[in-house]
């Protein structure tokens, strides 16, 4: 969850860019694919993220029933480096604001 | 008649854990040679970024393309050049009988990467495909399987190895 900042402040945003807002957390998802072992997409949860083995089964088949799963949210930099290393896993995740 | 076990009596497993950290490595001859000749091919397919490997690159943005080009040109390569250590790594291990976690990790990394090349190639889909011995694929579709059974073996030994450490 975003924290709130301690005090309103002016921000000057004269791109309006959505990307630059810092309070709006991003969220890596992990898509079904047939290809990868749903042992190897629990464990890789596990290994990448110390989920335990009930919480990185939940999301296997979260991943393998509704076609998606969130399985981990953050500042931009902690996203995208989530999202390289299930690449590196060869896992098909994305990363996008949260909504 | 050779006194040598084919391997192919009865399956065994190819990969077990045998201790904190250290798993056997228990390939028939013909499963190594099968291996060492897949890896060649993964690596030339790597480097030249061939279509079938675009599950090893996946999109990271896909509803931003100006930070999609970002990652690619951060990530691409380095994407690229952990899966030719991988192969480099099997290639250096594919004779030994017992394997550290960190070399079985290249191991499934290798054997993956394989799968999602193969898998890519022959259009899986989540129902398996129905073909007959002379399909042109069949082969191939013989070789994903087999690559999973090896997968699935690793992915044992290693979550055994992660519920003990």
């Amino acid at each position: 969850m975003a924290v709130a900042p301690l005090a309103p402040t002016e921000v000057d945003d004269p791109t309006g860019s959505e990307d630059y807002k810092p309070d709006r957390p991003w969220i890596v998802i992990v898509w079904n694919d047939p290809i990868n072992l749903m042992s190897y997409v629990t464990m890789v949860f596990q290994k990448l993220f110390g989920y335990s083995l009930e919480k990185a089964t939940k999301l296997m088949l979260d991943v393998h029933q509704k076609g998606r799963a969130v399985v981990s949210s953050g500042p931009r930099e902690k996203a995208e480096f989530d999202v390289a290393r299930l690449h590196a896993h060869g896992l098909w995740a994305t990363m996008q604001h949260d909504v | 008649m050779s006194d040598e076990d084919p391997g192919l009596s009865e399956p065994h497993p190819r990969i077990a854990r045998i201790a904190p950290g250290r798993f056997t490595l228990s390939l028939p001859l013909p499963e190594r040679m099968l291996l060492r000749s897949l890896l060649p091919e993964l690596k030339h397919l790597v480097e030249t970024r061939d279509p079938t490997t675009k599950r090893l690159f996946p999109t990271a943005y896909h509803d931003n393309p100006e930070l999609e080009q970002e990652y690619r040109s951060l990530m691409g390569s380095e994407l690229a050049n952990g899966r030719l250590v991988a192969v480099s790594t099997v290639l250096a291990t594919i004779d030994e009988q017992e394997l550290a976690l960190p070399a079985l990790e290249r191991w499934m990394d290798v054997i993956n990467s394989l799968r999602l090349v193969y898998g890519t190639r022959l259009e899986v889909g989540e129902d398996p495909p129905v073909l007959q011995p002379e399909d042109p694929d069949a082969s191939a579709y013989a070789v994903y399987e087999y690559l999973g059974w090896l997968m699935d073996q690793a992915v044992r030994a290693m979550t055994e190895d992660l519920a003990g450490s």
